[in-house]
């Protein structure tokens, strides 16, 4: 039941902020080319000792330069237990805020294995000093929770590049369901060594991913039998189109 | 050679008229609009053409004709031809949504217009990335008087960019991702050259600095992968133009490129310019010339042994070149130079090496305030060819000497307390010629690979003034501004959806100052009415078509406003244009039977 009522809410407003920015990027006369693609950061294996999950995290976008309706979806399936360790979906709004930001505003839907949540988000996208590419997104719900992303891309020559990456993830209350406990942070870094095969279409990469978590999410982890670090080997590719 | 049988019956007809003594030339030329597939000799891909060949068309004029064209289109989709330089009523002038409403599918338009001008121009399509997909061509107008130079012989030399992706990919690409196509960003080993020629500490700043900025010195074309073609041939299929030794060759250089700028040279060749833009200049000779997008050069070779001579047009961020041949016989090549280190963008170049500096409160420490001389501070070092002077201020300004001087010095200063922030380098360097188009310091500035000289705007003089030398009636300032993360340009920081007309009076002076706040180069073209290039040369300024205004710099053209009517002014890279460095002008006012029937200055 509420699964079905999640579905409908998901496909709703999609279809509603879908339908806006066609609207909207359909209202100009002169009709500037609609802006839309594909750009997976992230679409790879990940191995533990005796564990590998298969994930992705991509953004879908539509719009032009003052509205862009967003896509993004990030999700860890664990291919032994077949389940969605991870399965979270945002239907973001960007509108440029400065030069070099976005504001953002959506919906998170948060559908794995286990308790479902919708969250509101609301957050700013862009590119800051010295080409470090930043996501900031506070999400709004009974459990809120903040994220801050950050990724460089350091060219070793002009297809190899090395993208290192970094993710903090705040809860705000004790979440049981979710096990995390209040103001316990759990992080993930990475690297990834891309080369541009296609353009810059297909970047097949190999790197490490680390997660860890802290204070209480540490000890739930725990609790329930997970370690509170887990280092992976990623093999993977870029996507963009 | 599709267009023969029509200058053919161009030919015949003004026969005919001539005879009749009354009445102009008339010459009626037919166009289809075709669906191609191009070889580069790289790769292959659906393009568009005309008269069913991706070689480029060329259709031959005569000044004084009144010609009727029968455009065709045999495309899906809507398609419109510019006669680009052409001066001509706006209706006919082949922008759809603003001179007329495009050719649909099937449909046959007829274009009738007189000829008022003679020289070499170009036509393409002004329908979404039409151009850069393929549908442009050449046009050789024939003037009524001998022309104030001889050839025996000559050839068109279409310059263009074609890149395996469509028009729509790429605008698409860009926007995604806006380095998406730069294959020359700063590496973790080119940091480690910097450091071993600058040090760790210069080479960290200069990241640093870059960094702060989020803009890339690498970033000369946006749009690189391309394979360059004279004429449809790709470097491999090498163009080859035939002469017999002794002959003076005129090669008429049209760059009809989406996004780039060429650097041509004929090694072995002095080349002298004769014409830009269609337009006479008094001759200069070069070794090599820049030509920006959608501008002509006209030059005359003389080739006097029985050999066979490169064209070697290098891309400006040397990531390609297009080649051809000059020889005595078919099969016959020269030796293909290599491309040069690409270049790289600083700080001036970003309107930063200055900053801080305001133009209007400097102050010159000039010993005659109203008479600046600019000779005698070298900032140019052929004041025989290149007098009167012009040069760049330290903010970029280009500063023409004889027109203006005495009018805005007098509130300069130049004994800047900040001296030896300043860049010098023009001043100490005399032997070396600096181009005033160019920011001080700029890494674009070019200089010809034998060492010899490199045309610049500066030595352009026009032949014959077309209009009268008299003082402009207004300044219009267009600050051209982007940002190239976003992927958005503009003019005074509006797009072209979000602007209203430029409106103009029938009969005034218009001074175009163009400051060019972004790193990238615009080719800006003014559609309908000469550009008269302020380069200091006076009544002798240049006339063209296309104004390139490089980074960090000022640049100032005068209009006289003698067409009526609404017409594009843009610039002319592609998917500059195609995002918003785009504004409509209304000319208000003059002869009522050409006059813009639309009143859209009602909206207030």
């Amino acid at each position: 039941m509420r699964h079905v009522k999640l579905e409908l809410s998901l496909l709703t407003t999609f279809s509603l902020l879908l339908s806006l920015s066609l609207t909207i990027a359909a209202d100009d006369a002169h009709a500037e080319s609609l802006i839309w693609g594909i750009q997976a950061e992230q679409a790879e294996y990940r191995y533990t000792s005796g564990e590998r999950l298969a994930a992705w995290d991509f953004d879908a976008l539509i719009g032009n330069d003052e509205l862009k309706f967003v896509w993004r979806s990030e999700a860890e399936f664990n291919t032994r237990h077949d389940n969605f360790e991870t399965l979270e979906n945002q239907f973001r709004i960007q509108v440029p805020v400065s030069d070099f930001f976005d504001a953002v505003a959506g919906v998170r839907l948060d559908t794995p294995d286990g308790p479902d949540r919708i969250h509101g988000v609301l957050g700013l996208h862009g590119l800051a000093e010295q080409w470090f590419e930043v996501d900031a997104d506070i999400f709004f719900s009974e459990d809120p929770s903040a994220r801050f992303e950050i990724e460089y891309e350091a060219l070793v020559t002009n297809r190899l590049i090395l993208t290192p990456s970094f993710e903090v993830n705040v809860p705000f209350t004790d979440d049981d369901k979710s096990e995390v406990g209040a103001w316990a942070p759990s992080i993930e870094l990475g690297a990834r060594l891309s080369y541009d095969l296609i353009d810059r279409a297909v970047s097949p990469y190999v790197g490490v991913h680390y997660e860890r978590s802290f204070g209480e999410t540490a000890r739930i982890a725990e609790r329930n039998g997970n370690r509170q670090d887990e280092l992976y080997i990623v093999i993977g590719t870029k996507f963009m189109y | 050679m599709a267009h023969l049988r029509s200058s053919r019956v161009a030919f015949f007809s003004s026969c005919l008229f001539i005879a009749s003594t009354i009445g102009a030339m008339a010459g009626e030329y037919n166009l289809t609009v075709d669906s191609l597939t191009l070889d580069t000799g790289e790769f292959s891909r659906s393009s568009i053409g005309y008269n069913g060949s991706t070689e480029p068309t060329t259709l031959r004029f005569k000044e004084g004709e009144e010609v009727t064209i029968n455009v065709t289109n045999n495309l899906p989709v809507s398609t419109s031809v510019h006669w680009h330089g052409l001066i001509l009523p706006f209706k006919q002038d082949g922008v759809p949504g603003i001179s007329f409403d495009g050719i649909e599918p099937g449909q046959t338009f007829t274009y009738r217009f007189p000829i008022v001008q003679s020289g070499t121009y170009w036509f393409h399509s002004h329908s979404g990335f039409q151009e850069p997909d393929g549908a442009y061509g050449a046009i050789i107008i024939e003037p009524k008087r001998r022309e104030p130079f001889r050839y025996d012989r000559e050839y068109v030399v279409q310059l263009t960019d074609a890149h395996p992706h469509s028009g729509d990919r790429i605008m698409r690409n860009l926007k995604m991702m806006p380095d998406y196509y730069n294959r020359q960003q700063r590496t973790f080993f080119d940091f480690l050259d910097d450091v071993k020629t600058d040090g760790f500490g210069a080479a960290l700043t200069d990241r640093r600095d870059w960094g702060e900025m989020r803009m890339m010195p690498t970033d000369v074309e946006d749009l690189q992968g391309f394979t360059p073609l004279i004429n449809s041939k790709g470097p491999a299929q090498n163009w080859t133009g035939l002469f017999k030794p002794g002959e003076r060759v005129r090669l008429r250089f049209i760059n009809s490129s989406a996004m780039t700028y060429f650097d041509v040279r004929i090694p072995g060749l002095k080349m002298t310019v004769v014409q830009a833009d269609g337009n006479n200049v008094q001759p200069v000779p070069v070794d090599e010339f820049r030509i920006a997008v959608a501008e002509t050069y006209d030059v005359i070779v003389q080739p006097t042994e029985d050999k066979a001579f490169t064209i070697f047009a290098e891309s400006m961020a040397r990531t390609a070149y297009a080649r051809g041949t000059l020889a005595t016989r078919q099969g016959m090549d020269a030796a293909v130079p290599e491309l040069r280190s690409p270049p790289l963008l600083t700080m001036a170049d970003m309107g930063m090496s200055h900053a801080g500096m305001d133009h209007a409160s400097m102050n010159h420490d000039m010993p005659e305030r109203s008479e600046m001389d600019h000779a005698t501070m070298g900032h140019v070092n052929t004041p025989e060819e290149r007098a009167p002077a012009t040069h760049t201020m330290p903010d970029g300004t280009v500063m023409p000497g004889a027109k203006h001087g005495g009018v805005d010095h007098a509130s300069m200063n130049h004994s800047m307390p900040e001296q030896n922030e300043m860049d010098h380098t023009a001043h100490q360097t005399m032997a070396q010629p600096t181009d005033p188009f160019y920011a001080p310091g700029s890494g674009l500035s070019p200089s010809a690979a034998n060492g010899g000289r490199f045309l610049s705007y500066a030595d352009l003089k026009a032949q014959k003034p077309l209009y009268t030398d008299r003082e402009a009636t207004r300044e219009i300032e267009l600050r051209l501004t982007g940002n190239m993360e976003r992927y958005s340009w503009s003019i005074n920081g509006v797009k072209y959806d979000d602007s209203d007309p430029i409106r103009l009076q029938y009969g005034e002076r218009v001074r175009f100052k163009f400051v060019n706040e972004t790193m990238m180069t615009h080719p800006m073209h003014l559609h309908g009415m000469w550009s008269i290039l302020d380069n200091g040369n006076g009544a002798w300024d240049p006339v063209k078509h296309v104004i390139s205004v490089a980074p960090g710099t000022t640049v100032y053209s005068e209009t006289e406003v003698d067409a009526p009517g609404e017409w594009a002014f843009h610039c002319h890279l592609s998917y500059h244009a195609e995002s918003g460095m785009f504004r409509k002008i209304v000319v208000e006012g003059g002869p009522s039977e050409q006059s813009a029937t639309t009143t859209e200055g009602m909206e207030g």
